[in-house]
């Protein structure tokens, strides 16, 4: 009797493991075929290219401040602690590496998309989700206006073009808050600030590697945020969770695909 | 050609397991307005929606302009969607446009006319719902009245042979719900078009209605002019037209006996 | 939410335009493109007894200025030795007889290959082998042999027999200055 009833216990905790791991990848498989329809149907927001630059300034130059400000304070921090540590074996020269290499490889790439999908995930998400609980979806299709074509794939290719160079502006900005610790402030030589720099770091290596990066994450996280919207619930409460899950499934596919990147790269 | 636009032939839906329709039959003629009435949840929205061939019948089927919606592909579906206008439930008005883009929207997508002639045209229409002056406003700026109104300056843009309505008249005041009304009826004698509507306002449905039908658990309850109907001593019918509320349709959702579950120790 | 066509062609505008000014600062200002652009290059191959931690890609430096960069290295198993491939700019011309060294800058910096010009009149060609090398200092070996000749010199004052400090000394020379180069002249230094 007792023995059956633990068999029905395990039985169903691994029911409910089973279901949750069908109906994850079932998501998967509806977020790979948004996806795949995305790029098919993206021949529009090419031709009629305004409605991609409409959204490359709602999701790139709107989170243009948050960028440039997080990137200043990003690049200060970074000299100060580099400092610290650095001038205790009496290179604090090779300050300018630290930083420009912690920006153009790491911080560059995945700060920029962690804010991006706190910035412009969100808003995506949260417009999408609206747009899909008002029926405007809807009544777009209704209309033989293909939705996909006409508002994924504009938003997909916006954030795609505006996360690499977000990510460039990031660690530009980041390297010039650096220098502004590391030279007028801590006295830090400019010609060996500058020089360790150039010698150390790689245009191909570090600089095209970053890109790289910026470049996938600007499709993951720009994806997962429409994905989200477009497949929230249409309800008030719908939306709110789909706009935390956009945040907490770019954020960690963000930081996941960060470790798979880095270790193909230095691979090669 | 047909003398009818739309025809509901021996039609099932449902999902889920659950049998929503079964087995409707349902003509419209052209230059006619007709309404399908019923309950809330007796499926009138997915009998739109059925026509507008974005869900697919489990059997039976629908034909617009004597085409098998369900059989048609994308391409096919879309050209029979040009010719059909729908009016959603709260307007649907894309909330990023104005009330002047709203109404160009489907003549921007979906012809190359020039932007002169579309300014022109819509004005027209817009002036036709009398909201001329409206044009620079934001959706958010409207009444729900007035949002409603712009949704079907809308749905008419492109002089559609069928214009549906879904729900059109819930939620509006007296005075908006009185112009609404009278707009639906001239429309519709003015461009010549076939008129859908779905309700479950029985007073102005019947004002404007050349022809009625009563769904209720799946099927055809009743059908037949507004007149007939008022006189139709089928309880349903007596019951829903002048808005009992106990008859053949429960003031009780299904439950166990009252005293039996009120002595019982919990729900379950 | 609604914004003006041409304030968002703009602000689109000027974002791409900040995006490739700060890609440009990148290149030019923090990374190597500059200088790793060295242009037409001539390839010569020099072979090292040890190349220690030299990677592909490392600076070829004469007079400290960069000149080139290590192509590959890949080991010879018919003499067991390292040859390492070095592309220098078509600019400049060394001699036949010039010096290849492995030097690391500062002390635990990447090593880098040096090279010192020599008198000769025929330049190096393209696929031309450098003669005269010198390995890489390999700091372990330096230290162990620093000991050994220490402790052999204070063995020799207790046990008063010379001859070994001599040999001990003789070796870390060697090292220092590179076996290779002794056959061939005097090392340019």
């Amino acid at each position: 009797m007792m023995q059956s009833n633990l068999l029905t216990i395990i039985a169903n905790k691994l029911r409910g493991v089973g279901h949750r791991m069908i109906e994850r990848t079932w998501r998967l498989g509806v977020g790979a075929r948004l996806f795949g329809l995305a790029i098919v149907y993206s021949g529009e927001s090419f031709k009629r290219f305004n409605l991609t630059l409409r959204e490359i300034y709602f999701t790139g130059v709107m989170s243009l401040l948050i960028i440039v400000v997080s990137a200043f304070f990003v690049g200060m921090v970074l000299a100060l602690q580099g400092y610290n540590t650095l001038q205790k074996y009496g290179s604090s020269e090779a300050i300018g590496v630290l930083v420009a290499l912690a920006l153009v490889r790491e911080l560059g790439p995945v700060v920029t998309a962690l804010l991006f999908a706190g910035r412009a995930g969100t808003a995506i998400t949260a417009e999408i989700g609206l747009m899909k609980a008002t029926e405007q979806l809807s009544a777009m299709e209704m209309m033989a206006v293909n939705p996909i074509a006409r508002v994924i794939a504009p938003r997909f290719w916006a954030g795609v073009i505006s996360m690499p160079i977000l990510a460039t502006i990031f660690s530009m900005v980041g390297i010039l808050g650096g220098y502004l610790v590391a030279v007028p402030l801590i006295g830090v030589d400019d010609g060996a600030f500058w020089s360790q720099m150039q010698a150390n770091v790689d245009f191909r290596l570090d600089i095209v590697n970053g890109l790289i990066k910026s470049l996938v994450f600007g499709v993951a996280c720009t994806m997962i945020a429409l994905f989200e919207g477009f497949d929230a619930p249409p309800t008030a409460e719908g939306v709110s969770r789909a706009t935390t899950r956009t945040v907490v499934i770019s954020s960690l596919t963000v930081l996941a695909l960060d470790f798979v990147l880095t270790s193909f790269m230095m691979v090669v | 050609m047909t003398t009818n636009i739309v025809e509901i032939d021996q039609l099932s839906f449902g999902y889920k397991g659950r049998l929503l329709h079964q087995g409707i039959n349902m003509v419209f003629p052209r230059g006619k307005v007709v309404a399908i009435m019923g309950g809330s949840g007796s499926g009138k929205t997915t009998l739109l929606r059925l026509i507008g061939g974005q869900i697919k019948p489990s059997k039976g089927e629908v034909r617009v302009a004597g085409e098998v919606v369900h059989q048609q592909d994308r391409d096919g579906i879309y050209k029979l969607r040009r010719k059909m206008g729908m009016l959603f439930q709260h307007g649907a008005l894309f909330t990023d446009l104005s009330v002047f883009d709203n109404v160009a929207f489907p003549m921007r997508e979906l012809t190359d006319l020039p932007e002169s002639m579309i300014r022109d045209l819509v004005l027209m229409k817009l002036n036709a719902v009398g909201l001329r002056g409206a044009h620079q406003f934001m959706p958010t700026e409207l009444s729900g009245g007035m949002a409603r109104r712009v949704a079907l300056a809308r749905a008419i843009a492109l002089d559609p042979e069928i214009i549906m309505y879904d729900e059109p008249f819930a939620g509006l005041d007296p005075i908006s719900m009185g112009v609404i009304c009278g707009l639906i009826r001239s429309l519709n004698d003015a461009l010549g078009a076939t008129s859908i509507i779905v309700s479950h306002d029985v007073k102005e449905t019947f004002l404007i209605a050349d022809y009625v039908y009563f769904v209720a658990d799946g099927v055809v309850a009743a059908e037949g002019t507004p007149n007939d109907l008022m006189q139709s001593t089928l309880p349903f019918v007596h019951q829903f037209v002048h808005g009992e509320k106990d008859g053949p349709v429960p003031f009780h959702y299904p439950a166990a006996n009252y005293q039996s579950e009120l002595l019982s120790q919990q729900v379950d | 939410m609604s914004v003006d066509r041409t304030t968002i062609d703009l602000w689109v505008g000027v974002f791409v335009a900040l995006g490739f000014a700060a890609l440009l600062g990148l290149a030019m200002k923090v990374g190597n493109l500059t200088s790793s652009k060295i242009g037409a290059t001539y390839s010569v191959t020099a072979a090292f007894e040890n190349v220690g931690s030299l990677k592909p890609n490392a600076p070829v430096k004469s007079a400290g200025v960069v000149v080139g960069r290590v192509d590959n290295i890949v080991f010879n198993g018919a003499n067991y030795e390292a040859v390492v491939t070095i592309k220098i700019d078509k600019r400049y011309a060394f001699p036949t007889d010039t010096f290849a060294n492995i030097y690391t800058a500062g002390l635990l910096g990447e090593q880098y290959v040096g090279l010192e010009a020599g008198g000769d009149e025929v330049v190096l060609k393209n696929g031309d082998k450098i003669a005269k090398t010198q390995d890489a200092i390999v700091l372990e070996k330096m230290i162990s042999q620093f000991l050994f000749s220490k402790a052999s010199e204070t063995d020799a004052k207790s046990a008063t027999t010379p001859a070994s400090p001599v040999a001990a000394d003789s070796a870390l020379n060697n090292n220092l200055k590179g076996a290779k180069s002794t056959e061939l002249g005097d090392p340019p230094f």
